[in-house]
C-alpha cells in the first residue's frame, strides 16, 4: 500500500481554471499520467509515485551521494567501535 | 536509475553485524519493508547474526476492522457505488468481501487512484463511495482532492497513523523490542518529528529506512550503532527522498481535512488519536454521516475469521506459519484473513517467497 515508485517529470499539464495540478511522467519508459499537488515539481524532477500521487521529490544528489555515504558510515561506525 | 543493491557492501555490513553479535529483536511497521526483508533473504542472513527483525501492523488492508468491511458491504448493498484500492477488494469482513458482493450484483469498482474515482463519479448521478484506506503515505492524496469533489461523492474513512501503533505496541509491552526501523514513505510525509517522543519517553532507537536491500541493512546497522552507543534516537537512512521536516504541503492538506479520534485497529485495542476521520466543516463528504441512519444497522462487535491469527502477527508475537490454517486452509487464492489477501500482510508474503 505504501509502496512508492521513481518517476521522472516530462511534462507539466497546461491546469484550467480549478483543475487538479496534473503532469505526465515516465516510468522507466512507460508514460502515465500523475498528480503534482502535493509537491512543487518542475520538469526533469524525479518524483515518488504513491497511488497516482507524487509524494516527494527526490532529491538527485543524495541519491547520487547514498552508496559513498553508506561505505564512509561503515568506515566510521567501526572506528567508533574500536575506540568504545 | 540507481544502484542500491551492491552485494558486496551487503556482505561487509552482514560481518560487521556478526562481530557485534548483539541478539536483537527490531521491528518494521511498514508491509514493503516486509517484501524487501522476505523477498532478498534478508530474514535468514540477519537471523544468522543474531538479529530478527518482527513485521508489526504495516499493512493498511490489515489493519482495517472487520466492521469498517462490513460498513463498505452495506452501503454496496444500499445501491451506493463503492470504489476502493485493488487489496481492500477482496478482504472478507465478518464473512463476506466486497468482491463477493459485487458477485450478487452490486457496484463495487477497484481503482488505482482516488483520482479514479473522482471521474466515476463525474460520469455518473449514482451516489459513489470512496472507501479510503492508507497510512499518512495515502492521506494527503485523499486529503488533496476534496476542493474538486463533485456532491454524489463521500468518503468512507479507514485512514490511520502509524507514531500511534507504535507507541501502543511498546506500552502493551508483549514482548521486548530494541529498536523500530521505521516506514519509508510514511516519513516522506510526515517526516522525522512525529517520532521523536517515541524516542525520548521509551527510549527506543529509530531509523527511517528505504525499501531496497541495503536501505533496510544500513538500517538495522544503524539501530545496532545506536543501541552499542546507549543512545535513542529517530536517525533518517533514506535522505534521498525523506527530508527531515517532511513534506509540509501535504502535512497541511491533511490537518485541513482530517483529524485525529480514538480509533481501534485489527488485533489491537481502541490507540489513542490513531484514526483519521473528515473534519466537521467536510461533513457532507463523510461517508459515515451521509448515511448515519443506514449504518446504524451494523453491529459493534464483530468477530475476526475463525482460526486466523492476524491480530497476533499484526502485533508481531506470530509469524504466518504458526496459524495452523496457514497454506492449507486459508491461501491468497482462498483467503481467510487478511494478512492473506494484501501483497503486503505477512501470509501472503511468506507463501509467494516460500519462506519467512
Ligand atoms: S494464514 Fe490466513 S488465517 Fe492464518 S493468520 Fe494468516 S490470514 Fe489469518
Amino acid at each position: 500500500m505504501c509502496l512508492a515508485i521513481p518517476a521522472k517529470v516530462v511534462e507539466i499539464g497546461k491546469g484550467k481554471e480549478g483543475a487538479r495540478a496534473k503532469a505526465k511522467a515516465d516510468f522507466g519508459g512507460v508514460s502515465r499520467e500523475i498528480d503534482i499537488s502535493l509537491v512543487d515539481a518542475k520538469v526533469g524532477d524525479y518524483v515518488m509515485v504513491h497511488a497516482g500521487f507524487a509524494i516527494e521529490i527526490m532529491d538527485e544528489h543524495e541519491a547520487k551521494e547514498t552508496i559513498e555515504l553508506w561505505k564512509e558510515m561503515l568506515e566510521k561506525c567501526s572506528d567508533t567501535e574500536m575506540k568504545s | 536509475m540507481f544502484r542500491y543493491r551492491n552485494e558486496e557492501l551487503a556482505k561487509q555490513i552482514l560481518e560487521k553485524l556478526k562481530d557485534l553479535n548483539l541478539n536483537l529483536r527490531l521491528m518494521h511497521v511498514c508491509g514493503t519493508h516486509q517484501d524487501t526483508l522476505v523477498r532478498f533473504g534478508l530474514n535468514s542472513m540477519l537471523k544468522e547474526a543474531g538479529i530478527e527483525v518482527r513485521p508489526g501492523p504495516g499493512c493498511p488492508v490489515c489493519v482495517t476492522t472487520a466492521k469498517e468491511i462490513e460498513e463498505a458491504i452495506l452501503l454496496a448493498r444500499k445501491e451506493k457505488v463503492v470504489a476502493t484500492f485493488g487489496d481492500m477488494f477482496r478482504v472478507p469482513g465478518e464473512r463476506l468481501s466486497l468482491a463477493d458482493v459485487k458477485a450478487e450484483g452490486f457496484d463495487v469498482r477497484v481503482v488505482y487512484s482516488i483520482t479514479d474515482c473522482i471521474s466515476l463519479a463525474e460520469k455518473t448521478n449514482k451516489d459513489v463511495v470512496f472507501f479510503s484506506i492508507g497510512f499518512e503515505t495515502t492521506t494527503p492524496a485523499t486529503a488533496s482532492v476534496i476542493s474538486t469533489r463533485p456532491t454524489n461523492f463521500s468518503i468512507l474513512s479507514a485512514h490511520r497513523l502509524i507514531p500511534p501503533a507504535m507507541e501502543a505496541l511498546i506500552r502493551m509491552g508483549e514482548m521486548k523490542i530494541d529498536g523500530f526501523i521505521n516506514p519509508g514513505h510514511v516519513s516522506t510525509i510526515i517526516g522525522e518529528r512525529p517520532y521523536e517522543f517515541i524516542s525520548k519517553r521509551y527510549k527506543m532507537p529509530q531509523v527511517i529506512a528505504g525499501f531496497e536491500p541495503l536501505d533496510v541493512l544500513i538500517a538495522v546497522y544503524m539501530l545496532a550503532m545506536q543501541i552499542i552507543r546507549g543512545e535513542a534516537k529517530v536517525e533518517n537512512e533514506y535522505k534521498r527522498v525523506v527530508r527531515p521536516e517532511g513534506n509540509e504541503k501535504a502535512q497541511q492538506t491533511m490537518a485541513e481535512v482530517f483529524e485525529p479520534f480514538d480509533c481501534s485497529w485489527r488485533g489491537f485495542p481502541v490507540i489513542p488519536s490513531s484514526g483519521l476521520r473528515l473534519k466537521k466543516k467536510f461533513e457532507k463528504y463523510d461517508a459515515r454521516r451521509r448515511y448515519e441512519d443506514e449504518l446504524s444497522a451494523l453491529d459493534n462487535e464483530y468477530k475476526e475469521p475463525e482460526g486466523c491469527r492476524c491480530g497476533e502477527i499484526l502485533r508481531g508475537l506470530v509469524y504466518p506459519d504458526e496459524c495452523p490454517l496457514f497454506g492449507k486452509v486459508c491461501t491468497p487464492r482462498h483467503p481467510v484473513g487478511p494478512c492473506m489477501v494484501s501483497r503486503e500482510g505477512s501470509c501472503n508474503i511468506m507463501l509467494r517467497y516460500g519462506e519467512s
